[in-house]
């Protein structure tokens, strides 16, 4: 790449105000750096996984809506996490987490469990609960 | 601890974070080494697909080694020692921070990526494997160099806790790390081509999903993609592969470009025409890489691609597959 064709688009680096850094060689061939606003391709990819996790947490939420599913599935998804993340900070074994999002075992969930959850969310106990009623 | 505590210590943006922090911490020292130096002598080039893992619910490729094994190959080669600390306490591994920068001993910290507030939410993933340097304190706020960063920034307390104990893979625990002794004089050419061999033997492992033969493995993955999970999910998946290959800290091109930088710089420190022969080459194979990720961009993109289009960019990733194995050969031999 050369260094006056390092792509300067559009992209969301912009709302943090920052550009990051590329290498390219300049007219004699040397090696150099040079900043960049972004790259539409790989804008382009990042916002279609951006959608991707927009729908998870829609479909979450229809699911704890409907009683299919637990409102810790939907604040999972809501952090970008998936059931190994999740069961890494609650301290939990994965089969224990995904048993949590049955409607009939979440119900029952003492106030310490639920707190765990709760936190790593950084909501209260309340607000999880009230998820979906 | 004293209410403000500030070392003089100069922020270098890089690409990569990795790089970055060593180069600046070396720099911090007194040698004068770049990114790409850092990344070459440390082996940081590789292919590799990661079978069973996930991430974001779509395959995984590393176009680099894993996290803390450029860090720790640099070091062993060049004859630096880190001191290296993980932390089960939260209130331990703030209190050796704060030791260490009454020292006036700038330290490399490992952290997670999700709770970085500085970044932009949109690319606050789980990725806990991110770098950065702590070089003073101003009140209850910690200073940051973050070497993928134009400029230094700041974190609470609070925040720097949470990003140094962020959990899931690559948890880091605490990690803490910094240089603690020096060679007398540092002798980069016996490490260049320790580096350089390294490289070579990976890209060109007989197994058949690292380096080139990772390259032809997610091709043919791709091939299948369409016609297995269905168009959605193909351009999900080709979407993260372009992802990885481009994000920040790649410097471009799945980090062939920083590759080609180290080639020049090590091809006139030995006074090795090679080297600066096969850094012209190593671009253009960069540039290949671009012309695929680009390629790759117009399916995801339009949403509606045809079992033709993911043949096309497969055919792509083939060719380069094919140069890289020629290439790393006659690197193999040029040094």
């Amino acid at each position: 790449m050369k260094k006056k064709e390092v792509p300067q688009d559009k992209s969301n680096l912009e709302s943090a105000n920052f550009r990051e850094l590329c290498y390219a060689v300049n007219e004699n061939g040397e090696y150099t750096t040079e900043n960049s606003t972004g790259w539409e391709p790989k804008t382009v990819a990042l916002n279609n996984a951006i959608e991707e996790i927009k729908e998870r947490i829609a479909d979450a939420k229809s699911r704890v809506i409907a009683g299919e599913t637990s409102p810790i599935e939907y604040y999972m998804e809501l952090h970008k996490m998936d059931v190994g993340i999740l069961a890494s900070y609650v301290g939990f074994w994965q089969w224990k987490v995904k048993r949590h999002f049955k409607p009939s075992v979440f119900k029952k969930l003492s106030d310490k469990t639920l707190n765990k959850y709760a936190d790593v969310f950084e909501i209260s106990i309340e607000e999880l609960k009230s998820m979906g009623r | 601890m004293k209410p403000e505590t500030i070392i003089d210590f100069t922020h270098h943006q890089s690409a990569h974070c990795e790089n970055g922090v060593v180069s600046n911490l070396m720099k911090h020292n007194g040698f004068s080494i770049s990114e790409p130096m850092v990344f070459g002598i440390g082996s940081g080039l590789l292919f590799c697909y990661i079978p069973l893992l996930k991430v974001n619910h779509a395959p995984v490729i590393t176009y680099r080694a894993l996290p803390g094994h450029i860090f720790k190959k640099f070091a062993k080669r060049t004859g630096v020692k880190m001191k290296r600390e993980k932390f089960s306490n939260p209130k331990d591994a703030k209190a050796r921070l704060d030791e260490n920068l009454e020292k006036n001993n700038p330290v490399g910290l490992q952290v997670g990526v999700y709770n970085l507030v500085y970044f932009p939410d949109e690319y606050r993933f789980h990725f806990n494997a991110h770098n950065m340097v702590v070089y003073g304190k101003e009140g209850n706020r910690y200073l940051i160099s973050d070497p993928v960063m134009e400029d230094v920034t700041s974190l609470s307390e609070k925040e720097l806790e949470k990003v140094r104990f962020a959990k899931g893979a690559f948890a880091p625990k605490g990690h803490m790390y910094y240089p603690i002794s020096f060679p007398e004089k540092l002798e980069l050419e016996k490490a260049i081509v320790k580096g350089i061999k390294d490289t070579c033997k990976a890209m060109l492992a007989p197994v058949s999903f690292v380096g080139v033969k990772g390259i032809h493995k997610i091709a043919g993955l791709i091939r299948k993609w369409p016609k297995k999970k269905g168009i959605k999910t193909a351009n999900h998946y080709l979407g993260q592969v372009v992802r990885m290959q481009e994000e920040i800290g790649t410097g471009g091109g799945g980090f062939r470009y920083i590759y080609a930088a180290f080639l020049q710089e090590a091809g006139k420190l030995l006074g090795n025409e090679k080297l600066i022969e096969l850094s012209k080459e190593m671009t253009e194979i960069g540039d290949l890489w671009r012309d695929f990720a680009l390629e790759a961009s117009r399916i995801y993109k339009n949403r509606s691609a045809q079992t033709d289009s993911y043949n096309k960019v497969a055919d792509q990733l083939d060719h380069i597959a094919d140069l890289e194995k020629v290439f790393f050969k006659k690197l193999k031999k040029a040094v």
